[in-house]
Protein backbone atom coordinates (compact mmCIF):
# COMPACT_ATOMS: atom_id res chain seq x y z
CA UNK A 1 0.00 0.00 0.00
CA UNK A 2 1.19 3.02 -1.05
CA UNK A 3 2.41 5.57 2.01
CA UNK A 4 0.79 8.51 2.46
CA UNK A 5 3.30 11.33 2.64
CA UNK A 6 2.25 14.76 4.72
CA UNK A 7 4.78 17.61 5.10
CA UNK A 8 5.62 17.76 8.75
CA UNK A 9 6.06 14.59 9.73
CA UNK A 10 9.49 12.28 9.81
CA UNK A 11 10.21 9.90 6.97
CA UNK A 12 13.33 7.76 6.37
CA UNK A 13 14.48 4.36 5.35
CA UNK A 14 14.82 1.08 6.90
CA UNK A 15 17.40 -1.27 4.87
CA UNK A 16 17.16 -4.38 5.88
CA UNK A 17 20.38 -6.02 4.88
CA UNK A 18 19.22 -9.28 5.76
CA UNK A 19 17.50 -9.80 2.85
CA UNK A 20 19.28 -7.30 -0.02
CA UNK A 21 20.58 -9.64 -3.15
CA UNK A 22 23.01 -6.96 -4.51
CA UNK A 23 21.34 -6.74 -7.72
CA UNK A 24 21.65 -2.91 -7.57
CA UNK A 25 17.87 -1.80 -8.84
CA UNK A 26 18.15 0.90 -6.09
CA UNK A 27 21.24 2.35 -7.85
CA UNK A 28 19.84 2.16 -11.25
CA UNK A 29 16.45 3.71 -9.86
CA UNK A 30 18.81 6.52 -8.33
CA UNK A 31 20.91 7.58 -10.86
CA UNK A 32 17.59 7.66 -13.25
CA UNK A 33 15.68 9.30 -11.37
CA UNK A 34 18.12 12.09 -9.88
CA UNK A 35 19.92 12.10 -13.40
CA UNK A 36 23.09 11.66 -12.00
CA UNK A 37 25.87 10.60 -14.81
CA UNK A 38 27.78 7.83 -14.48
CA UNK A 39 31.34 7.47 -13.71
CA UNK A 40 34.54 7.27 -15.79
CA UNK A 41 34.93 3.50 -14.95
CA UNK A 42 31.38 2.51 -13.50
CA UNK A 43 31.04 -0.07 -16.09
CA UNK A 44 34.47 -1.59 -15.42
CA UNK A 45 35.19 -4.22 -12.81
CA UNK A 46 37.08 -2.55 -9.95
CA UNK A 47 38.59 -6.18 -8.79
CA UNK A 48 36.55 -5.70 -5.96
CA UNK A 49 33.77 -8.64 -6.05
CA UNK A 50 30.34 -7.61 -7.95
CA UNK A 51 30.70 -3.90 -6.85
CA UNK A 52 31.17 -1.48 -9.62
CA UNK A 53 30.40 1.81 -8.38
CA UNK A 54 33.07 1.92 -5.54
CA UNK A 55 31.33 4.15 -2.93
CA UNK A 56 29.09 6.78 -2.25
CA UNK A 57 29.83 10.44 -3.69
CA UNK A 58 28.86 13.35 -5.86
CA UNK A 59 27.06 11.16 -8.30
CA UNK A 60 26.66 8.02 -6.67
CA UNK A 61 24.03 8.36 -3.80
CA UNK A 62 22.69 4.66 -3.63
CA UNK A 63 25.74 2.29 -3.11
CA UNK A 64 25.67 -1.45 -2.28
CA UNK A 65 28.53 -2.68 -0.51
CA UNK A 66 29.48 -6.41 -1.35
CA UNK A 67 31.76 -6.81 1.71
CA UNK A 68 33.51 -10.27 1.63
CA UNK A 69 33.90 -11.76 4.94
CA UNK A 70 33.48 -15.65 3.83
CA UNK A 71 36.94 -17.14 5.47
CA UNK A 72 39.17 -18.97 3.07
CA UNK A 73 39.31 -22.50 4.91
CA UNK A 74 35.92 -24.63 4.24
CA UNK A 75 33.76 -24.13 6.83
CA UNK A 76 31.64 -27.15 8.19
CA UNK A 77 27.96 -28.04 6.97
CA UNK A 78 25.60 -25.51 8.47
CA UNK A 79 28.56 -23.01 9.27
CA UNK A 80 29.05 -21.11 5.96
CA UNK A 81 29.17 -17.28 5.72
CA UNK A 82 28.01 -15.34 2.87
CA UNK A 83 28.92 -12.14 1.77
CA UNK A 84 27.59 -9.09 3.98
CA UNK A 85 25.35 -6.94 1.47
CA UNK A 86 23.94 -3.24 2.05
CA UNK A 87 22.66 -0.74 0.11
CA UNK A 88 24.43 2.26 2.06
CA UNK A 89 22.87 5.84 2.12
CA UNK A 90 22.68 9.31 3.20
CA UNK A 91 21.85 8.83 6.92
CA UNK A 92 19.86 11.54 7.41
CA UNK A 93 21.30 12.32 10.87
CA UNK A 94 19.05 14.25 13.25
CA UNK A 95 22.51 15.56 14.71
CA UNK A 96 24.31 15.86 11.13
CA UNK A 97 27.51 16.82 11.02
CA UNK A 98 27.53 18.13 7.61
CA UNK A 99 24.63 20.77 8.91
CA UNK A 100 26.87 21.85 11.70
CA UNK A 101 29.91 22.91 9.59
CA UNK A 102 27.99 24.01 6.91
CA UNK A 103 28.98 27.96 6.59
CA UNK A 104 26.62 29.14 3.83
CA UNK A 105 23.24 27.99 5.08
CA UNK A 106 23.03 25.50 1.90
CA UNK A 107 22.29 22.19 3.98
CA UNK A 108 18.87 22.16 5.57
CA UNK A 109 16.21 19.84 7.26
CA UNK A 110 13.26 19.55 5.06
CA UNK A 111 9.53 19.49 6.03
CA UNK A 112 10.06 15.41 5.63
CA UNK A 113 12.61 15.71 8.51
CA UNK A 114 15.19 14.95 5.68
CA UNK A 115 18.94 16.57 5.20
CA UNK A 116 18.90 18.63 1.99
CA UNK A 117 21.62 20.44 -0.01
CA UNK A 118 20.78 22.87 -1.89
CA UNK A 119 23.08 22.83 -5.12
CA UNK A 120 21.92 26.64 -5.93
CA UNK A 121 23.56 28.14 -2.77
CA UNK A 122 26.11 25.46 -1.61
CA UNK A 123 29.83 27.16 -2.94
CA UNK A 124 31.70 23.77 -2.63
CA UNK A 125 34.25 24.63 0.53
CA UNK A 126 33.55 20.76 1.04
CA UNK A 127 33.56 20.95 5.00
CA UNK A 128 30.67 19.17 4.93
CA UNK A 129 32.54 16.39 3.20
CA UNK A 130 35.43 16.87 5.93
CA UNK A 131 32.62 16.82 8.51
CA UNK A 132 30.31 13.31 7.24
CA UNK A 133 31.09 10.85 9.47
CA UNK A 134 30.06 8.32 6.69
CA UNK A 135 31.98 9.45 3.77
CA UNK A 136 28.38 10.10 1.74
CA UNK A 137 29.16 13.73 0.69
CA UNK A 138 31.36 14.08 -2.43
CA UNK A 139 31.62 16.87 -5.18
CA UNK A 140 29.40 16.47 -7.82
CA UNK A 141 31.30 16.83 -10.94
CA UNK A 142 28.63 17.87 -13.72
CA UNK A 143 27.11 20.57 -10.71
CA UNK A 144 30.41 21.06 -9.44
CA UNK A 145 28.91 21.49 -5.48
CA UNK A 146 28.72 19.41 -3.22
CA UNK A 147 25.93 16.43 -3.12
CA UNK A 148 24.51 13.34 -1.66
CA UNK A 149 20.88 11.36 -1.37
CA UNK A 150 18.54 13.66 -1.33
CA UNK A 151 15.31 11.28 -0.35
CA UNK A 152 14.00 12.12 -3.27
CA UNK A 153 12.76 15.55 -2.19
CA UNK A 154 11.12 15.98 -5.18
CA UNK A 155 9.27 13.14 -5.51
CA UNK A 156 8.13 13.68 -1.53
CA UNK A 157 7.06 16.40 -2.38
CA UNK A 158 4.69 15.22 -5.06
CA UNK A 159 3.28 12.29 -2.59
CA UNK A 160 5.78 9.55 -4.24
CA UNK A 161 8.13 7.11 -2.06
CA UNK A 162 11.63 7.48 -3.17
CA UNK A 163 12.94 5.82 -6.54
CA UNK A 164 15.17 3.68 -4.52
CA UNK A 165 12.53 2.11 -2.29
CA UNK A 166 10.13 1.64 -5.23
CA UNK A 167 12.66 -0.51 -6.81
CA UNK A 168 13.77 -2.23 -4.40
CA UNK A 169 12.46 -6.28 -5.09
CA UNK A 170 13.18 -7.73 -1.90
CA UNK A 171 12.28 -4.89 0.42
CA UNK A 172 15.04 -4.05 1.84
CA UNK A 173 14.81 -0.76 1.16
CA UNK A 174 11.40 0.22 3.33
CA UNK A 175 10.30 4.27 3.30
CA UNK A 176 7.90 5.05 5.26
CA UNK A 177 7.07 7.44 8.66
CA UNK A 178 10.15 6.81 10.62
CA UNK A 179 7.96 5.93 13.79
CA UNK A 180 6.64 2.86 11.71
CA UNK A 181 9.35 1.91 10.30
CA UNK A 182 10.89 1.63 13.56
CA UNK A 183 8.57 -0.64 14.65
CA UNK A 184 8.86 -3.05 11.56
CA UNK A 185 12.54 -3.24 12.28
CA UNK A 186 12.23 -4.03 15.45
CA UNK A 187 9.85 -7.03 15.08
CA UNK A 188 12.03 -7.76 12.32
CA UNK A 189 15.23 -7.72 14.78
CA UNK A 190 13.15 -9.35 16.70
CA UNK A 191 12.35 -12.79 14.64
CA UNK A 192 16.01 -13.03 13.01
CA UNK A 193 17.20 -13.09 17.10
CA UNK A 194 14.25 -16.34 17.26
CA UNK A 195 15.88 -17.84 14.18
CA UNK A 196 19.25 -17.79 15.75
CA UNK A 197 20.39 -14.75 13.79
CA UNK A 198 22.07 -13.47 17.14
CA UNK A 199 24.19 -11.00 15.17
CA UNK A 200 21.13 -9.24 13.62
CA UNK A 201 21.26 -5.75 15.14
CA UNK A 202 19.92 -1.93 14.56
CA UNK A 203 21.99 0.74 13.76
CA UNK A 204 20.44 4.00 14.17
CA UNK A 205 17.14 3.27 15.06
CA UNK A 206 17.71 5.25 18.61
CA UNK A 207 19.42 8.34 19.99
CA UNK A 208 22.48 6.50 20.33
CA UNK A 209 24.28 7.35 17.13
CA UNK A 210 23.59 11.24 16.47
CA UNK A 211 20.55 11.41 17.99
CA UNK A 212 19.10 8.60 15.86
CA UNK A 213 19.22 7.92 12.02
CA UNK A 214 16.39 8.69 9.15
CA UNK A 215 17.98 6.24 7.43
CA UNK A 216 18.57 3.22 9.88
CA UNK A 217 20.02 -0.39 9.28
CA UNK A 218 19.41 -3.82 10.12
CA UNK A 219 23.05 -5.06 9.48
CA UNK A 220 24.20 -8.77 10.17
CA UNK A 221 27.64 -8.09 11.61
CA UNK A 222 29.28 -5.10 13.87
CA UNK A 223 28.81 -1.39 12.70
CA UNK A 224 32.25 -1.46 11.46
CA UNK A 225 32.28 -4.15 9.16
CA UNK A 226 30.18 -1.63 7.03
CA UNK A 227 32.04 1.39 7.71
CA UNK A 228 29.95 2.67 10.30
CA UNK A 229 31.11 4.16 13.36
CA UNK A 230 30.04 2.35 16.12
CA UNK A 231 27.60 4.51 18.90
CA UNK A 232 30.94 4.99 21.00
CA UNK A 233 32.88 6.74 17.98
CA UNK A 234 29.64 8.28 16.49
CA UNK A 235 30.85 11.94 17.57
CA UNK A 236 30.20 15.40 16.14
CA UNK A 237 32.75 17.77 14.79
CA UNK A 238 31.79 20.41 16.96
CA UNK A 239 33.59 18.71 19.98
CA UNK A 240 36.73 19.90 18.79
CA UNK A 241 35.66 23.66 19.16
CA UNK A 242 36.13 24.33 22.68
CA UNK A 243 39.30 22.71 23.12
CA UNK A 244 40.69 24.62 20.12
CA UNK A 245 39.64 27.66 21.36
CA UNK A 246 40.75 27.52 24.43
CA UNK A 247 43.72 26.16 23.26
CA UNK A 248 44.66 29.14 20.69
CA UNK A 249 43.72 31.55 24.50
CA UNK A 250 46.75 29.87 26.22
CA UNK A 251 48.89 29.60 23.19
CA UNK A 252 48.59 33.48 22.84
CA UNK A 253 48.78 33.94 26.61
CA UNK A 254 52.22 32.34 26.22
CA UNK A 255 53.27 34.06 22.94
CA UNK A 256 52.60 37.09 24.64
CA UNK A 257 54.55 36.30 27.44
CA UNK A 258 57.44 34.97 25.18
CA UNK A 259 57.28 38.55 23.67
CA UNK A 260 57.45 40.40 27.27
CA UNK A 261 60.83 38.03 28.28
CA UNK A 262 62.12 39.22 24.65
CA UNK A 263 61.59 42.61 25.24
CA UNK A 264 63.56 42.11 28.87
CA UNK A 265 65.92 40.37 27.25
CA UNK A 266 67.13 42.11 24.26
CA UNK A 267 69.45 44.12 25.18
CA UNK A 268 71.65 41.32 27.59
CA UNK A 269 73.91 40.32 24.58
CA UNK A 270 75.93 40.99 22.03
CA UNK A 271 72.90 41.94 19.89
CA UNK A 272 72.95 45.35 17.50
CA UNK A 273 70.75 47.21 19.75
CA UNK A 274 72.07 50.66 20.22
CA UNK A 275 72.72 51.47 23.75
CA UNK A 276 70.89 54.22 24.91
CA UNK A 277 67.17 52.79 23.95
CA UNK A 278 65.21 52.71 26.90
CA UNK A 279 62.35 50.17 27.34
CA UNK A 280 59.47 51.57 28.19
CA UNK A 281 55.99 52.56 26.42
CA UNK A 282 56.18 54.62 23.28
CA UNK A 283 54.72 58.04 23.58
CA UNK B 1 37.88 17.11 23.08
CA UNK B 2 36.72 14.02 24.05
CA UNK B 3 38.96 11.47 23.54
CA UNK B 4 38.08 8.46 21.32
CA UNK B 5 40.96 5.79 22.07
CA UNK B 6 41.36 3.76 18.68
CA UNK B 7 39.21 6.63 17.01
CA UNK B 8 37.35 5.01 13.99
CA UNK B 9 36.93 7.24 10.63
CA UNK B 10 35.19 6.86 7.91
CA UNK B 11 35.42 10.15 6.31
CA UNK B 12 36.64 11.25 3.04
CA UNK B 13 38.61 13.68 2.40
CA UNK B 14 37.65 17.25 1.57
CA UNK B 15 40.56 17.49 -0.88
CA UNK B 16 42.09 20.78 0.74
CA UNK B 17 44.98 21.32 -1.35
CA UNK B 18 47.42 23.81 -2.04
CA UNK B 19 45.16 26.39 -2.63
CA UNK B 20 44.24 25.89 1.13
CA UNK B 21 48.07 25.95 2.14
CA UNK B 22 48.86 29.03 1.17
CA UNK B 23 45.93 30.47 2.72
CA UNK B 24 46.87 28.97 6.36
CA UNK B 25 50.80 30.15 5.76
CA UNK B 26 49.67 33.66 4.87
CA UNK B 27 47.12 33.43 7.52
CA UNK B 28 49.91 32.61 9.71
CA UNK B 29 52.24 35.44 8.73
CA UNK B 30 49.27 38.07 8.96
CA UNK B 31 48.44 37.12 12.39
CA UNK B 32 52.05 37.25 13.84
CA UNK B 33 52.91 40.52 12.25
CA UNK B 34 50.10 42.15 13.41
CA UNK B 35 50.95 40.76 17.06
CA UNK B 36 54.38 41.64 16.92
CA UNK B 37 54.04 45.39 14.93
CA UNK B 38 51.57 46.17 17.76
CA UNK B 39 53.26 45.08 20.91
CA UNK B 40 56.27 46.65 19.78
CA UNK B 41 54.75 49.85 18.91
CA UNK B 42 52.81 50.36 22.08
CA UNK B 43 55.17 48.32 24.18
CA UNK B 44 58.61 48.52 22.81
CA UNK B 45 61.19 51.26 22.69
CA UNK B 46 61.05 54.39 20.21
CA UNK B 47 63.77 52.25 18.05
CA UNK B 48 61.26 49.85 17.45
CA UNK B 49 58.91 51.64 15.75
CA UNK B 50 60.39 51.26 12.12
CA UNK B 51 60.12 47.37 12.51
CA UNK B 52 56.51 47.70 13.91
CA UNK B 53 55.80 49.58 10.69
CA UNK B 54 56.93 46.87 8.68
CA UNK B 55 55.17 44.66 10.72
CA UNK B 56 51.89 46.46 9.82
CA UNK B 57 52.92 46.25 6.13
CA UNK B 58 52.10 42.47 6.06
CA UNK B 59 48.93 41.41 6.84
CA UNK B 60 47.12 43.43 4.40
CA UNK B 61 48.53 41.52 1.35
CA UNK B 62 48.67 38.82 3.64
CA UNK B 63 45.08 38.81 4.13
CA UNK B 64 44.40 39.40 0.22
CA UNK B 65 46.53 36.77 -0.84
CA UNK B 66 44.56 34.22 1.46
CA UNK B 67 41.16 35.64 0.80
CA UNK B 68 42.13 34.94 -2.98
CA UNK B 69 43.62 31.90 -2.27
CA UNK B 70 40.65 30.67 -0.20
CA UNK B 71 37.79 32.06 -3.58
CA UNK B 72 40.14 29.97 -5.60
CA UNK B 73 39.23 26.42 -3.81
CA UNK B 74 35.47 26.48 -3.59
CA UNK B 75 33.95 24.41 -6.40
CA UNK B 76 31.83 27.53 -7.37
CA UNK B 77 34.41 30.63 -6.52
CA UNK B 78 31.63 33.20 -8.08
CA UNK B 79 29.63 32.32 -4.88
CA UNK B 80 32.48 33.82 -2.01
CA UNK B 81 29.80 35.59 -1.30
CA UNK B 82 27.07 33.18 0.24
CA UNK B 83 30.22 32.73 3.44
CA UNK B 84 28.14 35.71 4.65
CA UNK B 85 24.30 36.09 2.60
CA UNK B 86 22.29 33.66 3.11
CA UNK B 87 20.69 33.24 -0.15
CA UNK B 88 18.31 29.96 1.01
CA UNK B 89 14.96 31.50 -0.57
CA UNK B 90 12.46 33.31 2.27
CA UNK B 91 15.97 33.34 4.35
CA UNK B 92 17.81 35.86 3.32
CA UNK B 93 20.15 37.44 5.79
CA UNK B 94 23.49 37.70 6.80
CA UNK B 95 25.15 34.13 7.49
CA UNK B 96 26.92 32.90 10.92
CA UNK B 97 27.57 29.77 12.29
CA UNK B 98 28.81 29.68 15.72
CA UNK B 99 29.83 25.69 15.33
CA UNK B 100 32.14 26.26 12.61
CA UNK B 101 34.80 27.47 12.54
CA UNK B 102 35.11 28.12 8.57
CA UNK B 103 32.14 30.83 9.18
CA UNK B 104 33.57 32.48 12.42
CA UNK B 105 36.57 33.01 10.31
CA UNK B 106 35.20 34.30 6.98
CA UNK B 107 33.76 37.28 9.37
CA UNK B 108 36.79 37.49 11.22
CA UNK B 109 38.91 38.01 7.79
CA UNK B 110 35.99 40.09 6.66
CA UNK B 111 36.47 42.51 9.82
CA UNK B 112 40.72 42.40 10.22
CA UNK B 113 41.00 43.16 6.28
CA UNK B 114 39.51 46.46 7.78
CA UNK B 115 41.99 46.47 10.45
CA UNK B 116 44.66 45.86 8.12
CA UNK B 117 43.91 48.17 5.18
CA UNK B 118 43.63 50.71 8.49
CA UNK B 119 47.31 50.06 9.57
CA UNK B 120 48.52 49.37 6.03
CA UNK B 121 47.46 52.99 5.53
CA UNK B 122 48.55 54.46 9.06
CA UNK B 123 52.56 52.77 8.01
CA UNK B 124 52.33 54.24 4.56
CA UNK B 125 51.73 58.18 6.45
CA UNK B 126 53.76 57.53 9.03
CA UNK B 127 56.68 56.83 6.58
CA UNK B 128 55.48 60.09 4.55
CA UNK B 129 54.88 57.11 1.38
CA UNK B 130 51.31 59.08 1.30
CA UNK B 131 50.86 62.67 1.89
CA UNK B 132 47.46 63.99 2.69
CA UNK B 133 45.71 65.51 5.72
CA UNK B 134 43.74 62.50 6.60
CA UNK B 135 46.90 60.46 6.14
CA UNK B 136 48.21 62.32 9.06
CA UNK B 137 45.11 62.53 11.24
CA UNK B 138 45.26 58.76 10.45
CA UNK B 139 48.61 58.43 11.47
CA UNK B 140 48.17 60.70 14.76
CA UNK B 141 44.83 58.60 15.78
CA UNK B 142 46.79 55.11 15.34
CA UNK B 143 49.46 56.37 17.56
CA UNK B 144 47.58 57.61 20.47
CA UNK B 145 45.47 55.66 23.32
CA UNK B 146 42.46 55.14 20.84
CA UNK B 147 45.16 53.65 17.77
CA UNK B 148 46.36 51.57 20.72
CA UNK B 149 42.89 50.03 21.77
CA UNK B 150 41.81 49.97 17.73
CA UNK B 151 45.34 47.97 17.30
CA UNK B 152 44.79 45.28 20.36
CA UNK B 153 41.14 44.75 18.93
CA UNK B 154 42.87 44.74 15.16
CA UNK B 155 45.66 42.09 17.01
CA UNK B 156 43.17 40.03 18.74
CA UNK B 157 41.32 39.12 15.33
CA UNK B 158 44.49 38.69 13.76
CA UNK B 159 45.95 36.12 16.49
CA UNK B 160 42.25 34.48 15.82
CA UNK B 161 43.23 34.36 11.96
CA UNK B 162 46.55 32.90 12.67
CA UNK B 163 45.49 30.41 14.62
CA UNK B 164 41.68 29.49 13.45
CA UNK B 165 43.00 27.48 11.05
CA UNK B 166 43.96 25.10 13.10
CA UNK B 167 40.34 24.44 14.50
CA UNK B 168 38.82 24.31 11.31
CA UNK B 169 40.61 21.60 10.36
CA UNK B 170 39.68 19.79 13.95
CA UNK B 171 36.45 20.17 14.12
CA UNK B 172 35.79 17.25 11.43
CA UNK B 173 35.48 13.94 11.03
CA UNK B 174 38.91 13.31 9.65
CA UNK B 175 42.04 11.13 10.56
CA UNK B 176 44.44 13.40 12.20
CA UNK B 177 42.78 16.30 12.19
CA UNK B 178 40.19 15.52 14.56
CA UNK B 179 41.94 13.69 16.74
CA UNK B 180 43.57 16.98 18.36
CA UNK B 181 42.78 20.13 20.50
CA UNK B 182 46.16 21.76 20.14
CA UNK B 183 46.16 22.33 15.97
CA UNK B 184 45.08 25.66 16.36
CA UNK B 185 47.95 26.50 19.22
CA UNK B 186 50.55 24.81 17.00
CA UNK B 187 49.68 27.19 14.19
CA UNK B 188 49.49 30.40 16.10
CA UNK B 189 53.00 29.51 17.64
CA UNK B 190 54.25 28.60 14.25
CA UNK B 191 52.82 32.01 12.47
CA UNK B 192 54.71 33.95 15.39
CA UNK B 193 57.80 32.03 14.78
CA UNK B 194 57.41 32.25 10.87
CA UNK B 195 56.83 36.04 10.90
CA UNK B 196 60.39 36.86 13.20
CA UNK B 197 61.37 34.86 10.27
CA UNK B 198 59.50 37.06 7.95
CA UNK B 199 60.24 40.46 9.54
CA UNK B 200 64.19 39.59 9.79
CA UNK B 201 64.07 39.32 6.34
CA UNK B 202 62.80 42.53 5.68
CA UNK B 203 65.03 44.69 8.20
CA UNK B 204 67.63 43.88 5.35
CA UNK B 205 65.46 45.77 3.46
CA UNK B 206 64.98 48.29 6.57
CA UNK B 207 68.58 49.52 8.07
CA UNK B 208 66.57 51.99 10.55
CA UNK B 209 64.48 48.58 11.64
CA UNK B 210 67.96 46.37 12.23
CA UNK B 211 67.51 47.91 16.18
CA UNK B 212 64.88 45.72 16.78
CA UNK B 213 66.88 42.36 16.01
CA UNK B 214 67.67 41.07 19.37
CA UNK B 215 63.79 41.40 20.25
CA UNK B 216 63.51 39.28 17.02
CA UNK B 217 65.64 36.81 17.61
CA UNK B 218 64.88 36.36 21.32
CA UNK B 219 61.31 36.20 20.42
CA UNK B 220 61.67 33.85 17.58
CA UNK B 221 63.82 31.51 20.09
CA UNK B 222 60.70 31.07 22.44
CA UNK B 223 57.66 31.39 19.64
CA UNK B 224 60.04 28.21 18.45
CA UNK B 225 60.28 26.50 21.75
CA UNK B 226 56.68 26.86 22.00
CA UNK B 227 56.08 25.57 18.72
CA UNK B 228 57.85 22.44 18.97
CA UNK B 229 56.38 22.01 22.64
CA UNK B 230 53.12 22.07 21.18
CA UNK B 231 53.87 19.93 18.07
CA UNK B 232 55.01 17.43 20.87
CA UNK B 233 51.08 17.89 22.21
CA UNK B 234 49.94 17.19 18.97
CA UNK B 235 51.96 14.16 18.08
CA UNK B 236 51.06 12.94 21.40
CA UNK B 237 47.17 13.71 21.25
CA UNK B 238 47.61 11.46 17.76
CA UNK B 239 49.05 8.58 19.80
CA UNK B 240 46.10 8.52 22.05
CA UNK B 241 43.95 8.32 19.31
CA UNK B 242 46.54 5.78 17.23
CA UNK B 243 46.59 7.87 13.85
CA UNK B 244 50.44 9.03 14.84
CA UNK B 245 50.94 6.20 12.00
CA UNK B 246 48.99 8.12 9.52
CA UNK B 247 50.69 11.77 10.31
CA UNK B 248 53.85 10.21 10.01
CA UNK B 249 53.67 7.71 7.07
CA UNK B 250 56.73 7.89 4.67
CA UNK B 251 55.15 10.55 1.76
CA UNK B 252 55.25 13.02 4.71
CA UNK B 253 58.63 12.28 5.98
CA UNK B 254 60.47 15.20 4.06
CA UNK B 255 57.69 17.96 4.82
CA UNK B 256 58.08 17.09 8.84
CA UNK B 257 62.09 16.92 8.79
CA UNK B 258 61.57 20.43 6.63
CA UNK B 259 59.59 21.62 9.64
CA UNK B 260 62.06 20.37 12.44
CA UNK B 261 64.75 22.10 10.31
CA UNK B 262 62.93 25.24 10.06
CA UNK B 263 63.10 24.93 14.25
CA UNK B 264 66.28 24.08 14.20
CA UNK B 265 68.20 27.47 14.13
CA UNK B 266 66.20 29.29 16.98
CA UNK B 267 66.24 25.85 18.90
CA UNK B 268 69.98 26.16 18.44
CA UNK B 269 70.47 29.75 19.32
CA UNK B 270 68.02 29.09 22.29
CA UNK B 271 70.49 25.90 23.55
CA UNK B 272 74.15 28.03 23.14
CA UNK B 273 72.95 31.51 23.79
CA UNK B 274 69.96 30.81 25.95
CA UNK B 275 67.67 34.33 26.15
CA UNK B 276 70.81 36.51 25.48
CA UNK B 277 70.99 37.98 21.89
CA UNK B 278 74.03 37.06 20.19
CA UNK B 279 75.14 38.70 16.74
CA UNK B 280 74.43 36.60 13.37
CA UNK B 281 73.55 33.28 15.86
CA UNK B 282 72.27 30.37 13.40
CA UNK B 283 73.63 32.29 10.69
CA UNK B 284 77.31 33.14 11.54
CA UNK B 285 77.73 29.56 12.96
CA UNK B 286 76.97 28.12 9.74
CA UNK B 287 78.44 30.98 7.91
CA UNK B 288 75.03 31.30 5.26
CA UNK B 289 73.86 34.40 3.82
CA UNK B 290 71.98 36.46 5.99
CA UNK B 291 68.53 35.50 4.62
CA UNK B 292 69.14 31.83 4.34
CA UNK B 293 68.31 31.09 7.66
CA UNK B 294 64.97 33.09 7.79
CA UNK B 295 64.05 31.09 4.21
CA UNK B 296 64.58 28.29 5.83
CA UNK B 297 62.25 29.10 9.30
CA UNK B 298 59.28 29.99 6.68
CA UNK B 299 60.12 26.89 4.37
CA UNK B 300 59.59 24.97 7.73
CA UNK B 301 56.12 26.76 8.57
CA UNK B 302 55.21 26.04 4.81
CA UNK B 303 56.33 22.51 5.44
CA UNK B 304 54.42 21.60 8.80
CA UNK B 305 51.46 23.13 7.39
CA UNK B 306 51.55 20.66 4.37
CA UNK B 307 52.59 18.10 6.56
CA UNK B 308 49.13 18.21 8.26
CA UNK B 309 47.08 19.22 5.45
CA UNK B 310 48.13 16.07 3.08
CA UNK B 311 49.03 13.77 5.43
CA UNK B 312 45.12 13.33 6.90
CA UNK B 313 43.87 13.29 3.10
CA UNK B 314 46.02 10.63 1.79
Amino acid sequence: MATKITPGEAYGFFTDTSVCIGCKACEVACKEWNQLPEEEDELDFLGQSLDNTGELNGSTWRHVQFIDNVPDETMSEGNGRAFLLMSDVCKHCKHASCMDVCPTGAIIRTEFDTVFIQEDVCNGCRDCIAACPYDVIDVNEERNVAQKCTLCYDRLQGGMEPACAKACPTDSIQFGPLDDLRDRAKKREATLHAQGLKEANLYGHDDKVYGGLNAFFLLMDKPEAYKLPNAANAVLPQRNNLGGYLGIFGTAVLGLFSAVIARRQRNMGGGEDPAGTSEGERT
Amino acid sequence: MTSLGAAQHFAGAPEWTWYILVYFFAAGLAGGSYFLATFLRYWGTPADEPLARLGFYVPLPATALGALMLTLDLNQPLRFWHMVVNTTPGEFGLNFNSTTPMSVGVWALLVGSVFALVVFLGALAADGRIRHPLADRLAAFLDGSAGRTFNVVGTVLYVFIAAYTGVLLAVSNQPVWSDTWALGGLFLASGLSGSVALLLLLTHFRRDAAPSRGFLEVGGRLFTALELLLLVVVLLTLIDDRTLDTALDLPWIPLWLLALAGMLPALRDFAVGGLRPTTGGAVAAVRAPAWAVPALVLVGVLALRAAFIFSAQA
